[in-house]
């Protein structure tokens, strides 16, 4: 090798080819912008394509609604988007509340999201019962949002790559980033093996490498890295429609067309510098306990296989999205907490805006990177 | 003081079984986790009461109960566990699931993994109808249950175990339909002087083929397509060789291309693997003594390599001196010389094998796009060459995700290979860049309502 690197220029860089940065690359390539993205392995190899493919509003932190919104609003045309199936089905969410005190949260809940015109059906234990008759015992009351569902992750990202490159985004696989400098009025981003990329704006998708590739440019995010831990047994012939969660924390649960039933809990192991995880069977176990309470039958099953995924956690577990509060042209999404399979169609819109107008009619406020920022008001 | 390091052993195997006894002698008790009721492995498996047994070639009762009564008489001295599965393995403990549906976790210093192998299988068309069995599957029916597994048994396949096969079912009475084999005859010969190496193995394969043939049972070499016929269940083979296209009528179909290694406890404990371009298989990388480049990891029998059942005996012996040296322990030099020159006699046999039986992957590479390849979820070669050139990826497992091709209750096993193969083909790349399907836990089902030991929530 002689160190020759080729040499890009672009107008946006994209680092990271998760459904980040995959749907800014396709919003941004829609408005005829040159972008290139650059994927240390491939596209979806990490949380986007290895989620559980929850599509919900329902029990999102507030400020997280009118992203949610949007979000809802593009995956129930996603398939005019995208160009294929990702299997998005409205089948609805069902909340579930394990004593007064989370049925209380749920109501609670349902209340607030009214504002942002989200809405949920407050059902009873009797009510449960009637309706879902595979429901364990035990649940004190739920919540039922019609608008919600389940996608699946293992289509919907390779999806959105697909269509970014056929608008005309450039989407370089098996290019790690590993050093940017800053180049006013842009930056020159290096990648392995052998690259520079140099951009007027940069978009840092890296997921749960966010933290570090903010930090490639000083700036400090806080996000750790966790790895959700999945399961999913063999069909089982009875019909759970809709997608289950719990009020508290726990488990979660949805069954696919082919009647195999999905669910998660708790955490795997991961080691982000080697880019791997792996799920836990001790945590495993536990889920398959608890699933087996929340819908009985499945203890008829076996669970054919496990996995995790790796996704960065915020301290507020809300996710970093907007300009970097220090550097003019600088982007940030990363820090999902586990929840931005469902954002990420509306993420890549608004930071598509943010970059070429400036603004967003979707507000981002509470989420925006200067929350974390010292000194800055926002970080109060 | 502190207590004598833990070995674990899982399958109890002619590998497995070989290598407790030298720990055993070497001061050591190790723990020994066998999926199956009994020891023994495939090559030991026996029948209750079976009177033609002692007429099946290439069958020795008297080794099989020699083998299996010899490990029974250390069964006080190690730590015995037959029908427990071992789930998922990590750098420091086991997981497995006991014969009484317990859960349990085990720490271990050494593992020695000696899990087998399975038949390997080439998609064809008609090949899930009921009916269509492994050579294994055969075998075991009539070893274990007496019976075969049809009225007329067709076999198909390559390799020393399609004959051996077809000469047992002769042998104990069964109906054979026809024995078809994708290898030449030819191709025979330049194998010779490697087979010679063990002249005895070379004089069983050829007496097997003698009696197939004094049978007068149909044979064909050099098959190069076969459709097996039905709806349901099958009622005829067709194959086509240089002699053209012919069926042969039949209720069952025993089938088999070689073997594949059950490697999925070294691949979840990050054993290297490398691609081996004549079988077209990936092989966790060994070396002769059984280590793997992982830290007090081992590998013996036909786990690793497939060399036959002598050949594991001996690895399972040598890894478990493999075993005593890393622990410090003493060994004798000349044993270990004298293993290693055993095992690279058998190497070259086996390499004369691979020559005389080269796995057919024109049959497999060209299987029509109706055909199912993977049948738990029921997902066609058509389905994998679309998803190839829908997405521009190549990688098996990403294969795995946009089709469920591998996701179904055998993860892969049957499929892996196959699903790599026609990948490979779709996208115009060398077999290599398709990779290999990676193990995932727990590595065999595992029941939701088994119940676990472990209470602690963590590890
Ligand atoms: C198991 C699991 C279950 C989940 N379930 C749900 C759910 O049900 N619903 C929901 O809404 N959300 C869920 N999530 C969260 C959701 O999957 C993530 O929030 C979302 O996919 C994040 O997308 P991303 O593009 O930011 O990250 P990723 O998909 O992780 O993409 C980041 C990409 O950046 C690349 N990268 C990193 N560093 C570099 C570098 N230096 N150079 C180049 N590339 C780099 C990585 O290789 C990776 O491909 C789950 C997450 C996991 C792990």
């Amino acid at each position: 090798m002689n160190g020759a690197r080729s040499r890009l220029r672009t107008e946006v860089a994209i680092v990271g080819g998760g459904l980040v940065g995959c749907s800014t690359a396709l919003h941004l390539a829609r408005r005829r912008v040159p972008c290139v993205l650059l994927e240390a392995e491939r596209c979806g190899a990490h949380a986007s394509g290895v989620n559980y493919g929850g599509v919900r509003q329902q029990g999102r932190a507030l400020a997280e609604l009118p992203l949610a919104g949007r979000a809802r609003r593009i995956w129930g045309r996603l398939e005019r988007l995208v160009g294929g199936d990702g299997e998005f089905r409205a089948t609805g969410h069902l909340r579930l509340a394990r004593d007064e005190a989370e049925a209380a949260a749920l109501e609670g809940w349902i209340r607030e999201a009214a504002r942002y015109g989200v809405h949920g059906e407050l059902l009873s234990r009797e009510a449960l019962r009637a309706r879902f008759p595979w429901l364990g015992e035990g649940f004190a009351a739920g919540s039922f949002s019609a608008d919600d569902g389940q996608a699946n992750p293992r289509l919907v990202a390779p999806l959105f790559a697909r269509a970014a490159r056929s608008e005309g985004a450039t989407i370089l696989e098996g290019r790690t980033v590993v050093a940017i400098e800053r180049a006013p009025p842009g930056f020159v981003l290096r990648a392995e093996p052998e690259l520079e990329l140099e951009a007027r704006v940069l978009v840092n998708a890296a997921g749960a490498w966010g933290t570090r590739i903010a930090r490639l440019l000083g700036e400090e995010l806080p996000s750790e890295p966790i790895a959700p831990n999945m399961l999913v047994s063999e069909p089982l012939p009875f019909r759970i429609e809709p997608n289950l969660g719990m009020a508290g924390p726990g488990i979660y649960l949805r069954q696919v067309p082919d009647g195999s039933v999905i669910f998660g809990g708790g955490r795997g192991t991961v080691d982000l510098e080697r880019r791997r995880c792996r799920p836990s069977f001790a945590t495993s176990l536990a889920t398959i306990g608890e699933a087996c309470r929340v819908v009985p039958e499945l203890a008829r099953a076996s669970i054919i296989r496990t996995w995790a995924g790796i996704e960065g956690r915020t301290p507020d577990d809300l996710p970093i999205i907007g300009p970097s509060p220090r550097m003019a042209g600088l982007f940030h999404a990363f820090g999902f907490s586990g929840h931005g399979f469902m954002l990420a169609p509306a993420v890549g819109a608004v930071l598509a805006e943010l970059i070429l107008d400036g603004h967003s009619a979707t507000s981002l406020a509470g989420l925006e990177p200067a929350r974390f920022a010292p000194g800055s008001a926002a970080a109060a | 003081m502190s207590s004598d390091p833990l070995v674990v052993i899982v399958g109890a195997g002619p590998a497995g079984m070989a290598a407790a006894r030298t720990l055993v002698e070497g001061g050591l008790r190790p723990l020994v986790l066998e999926k199956g009721p009994t020891p023994g492995g495939r090559l030991w498996q026996r029948p209750a009461t079976v009177d033609f047994e002692r007429r099946l070639p290439g069958h020795d009762p008297d080794r099989a109960e020699r083998g299996v009564s010899d490990f029974l008489g250390i069964v006080d001295r190690i730590d015995w566990y037959p029908g427990t599965t071992v789930l998922d393995a990590t750098r420091d403990r086991l997981w497995a699931l006991g014969s009484d549906g317990v859960i349990d976790q085990t720490p271990w210093d050494a593992l020695l993994v000696a899990t087998g192998a399975l038949d390997r299988v080439v998609p064809l068309p008609g090949w899930t109808l009921a009916g269509v069995y492994t050579l294994g599957g055969a075998q075991a029916a009539l070893k274990v249950h007496g019976c075969a597994v049809g009225r007329r048994v067709a076999f198909l396949g390559t390799g020393p175990l399609l004959w051996l096969a077809a000469a047992q079912h002769l042998a104990a009475g069964a109906e054979v339909a026809l024995v078809a084999d994708t290898s030449h005859r030819l191709g025979a010969l330049p194998a010779l002087p490697d087979l010679l190496s063990d002249p005895q193995r070379l004089a069983l394969g050829l007496a097997c083929f003698r009696i197939v043939r004094r049978a007068g049972v149909p044979i064909r070499l050099g098959v190069r397509a076969a459709i097996v016929e039905g709806n349901e269940t099958v009622r005829a083979i067709s194959v086509e060789s240089r002699g053209g296209r012919r069926h042969f009528t039949c209720d069952a179909v025993a089938m088999g291309f070689g073997l594949v290694p059950q490697t999925q406890l070294l691949d979840l404990l990050d054993v290297p693997f490398d691609l081996v371009p004549t079988s077209g298989l990936w092989l966790p990388r060994t070396d002769r003594s059984g280590r793997t480049p992982v830290p007090r990891v081992y590998a013996a029998g036909d786990g690793a390599r497939v060399l036959g059942g002598d050949a594991a005996r001996l690895s399972g012996e040598r890894a478990a001196l493999a075993i005593l040296e890393d622990l410090g322990r003493p060994t004798d030099p000349e044993r270990v010389a004298r293993l290693e020159r055993e095992l690279a006699r058998q190497e070259r046999f086996a390499r004369g094998l691979a020559r005389a039986f080269p796995f057919p992957a024109e049959l497999e590479a060209r299987t029509d796009d109706d055909t199912v390849v993977c049948r738990c979820e029921g997902v066609t070669a058509g389905a994998i060459a679309s998803a190839v050139r829908t997405f521009g990826r190549h990688d098996v497992n990403a294969v795995k995700a946009l089709t469920r091709c591998g996701m179904g209750r055998c993860q892969g096993r049957l499929c892996g290979p196959a699903a790599a193969r026609i990948a490979a083909r779709a996208a115009g790349v060398p077999l290599g860049e398709a990779g290999r399907l990676r193990a995932q836990p727990p590595i065999e089902p595992l029941p939701a309502r088994a119940r676990c030991m472990v209470t602690e929530p963590n590890g």
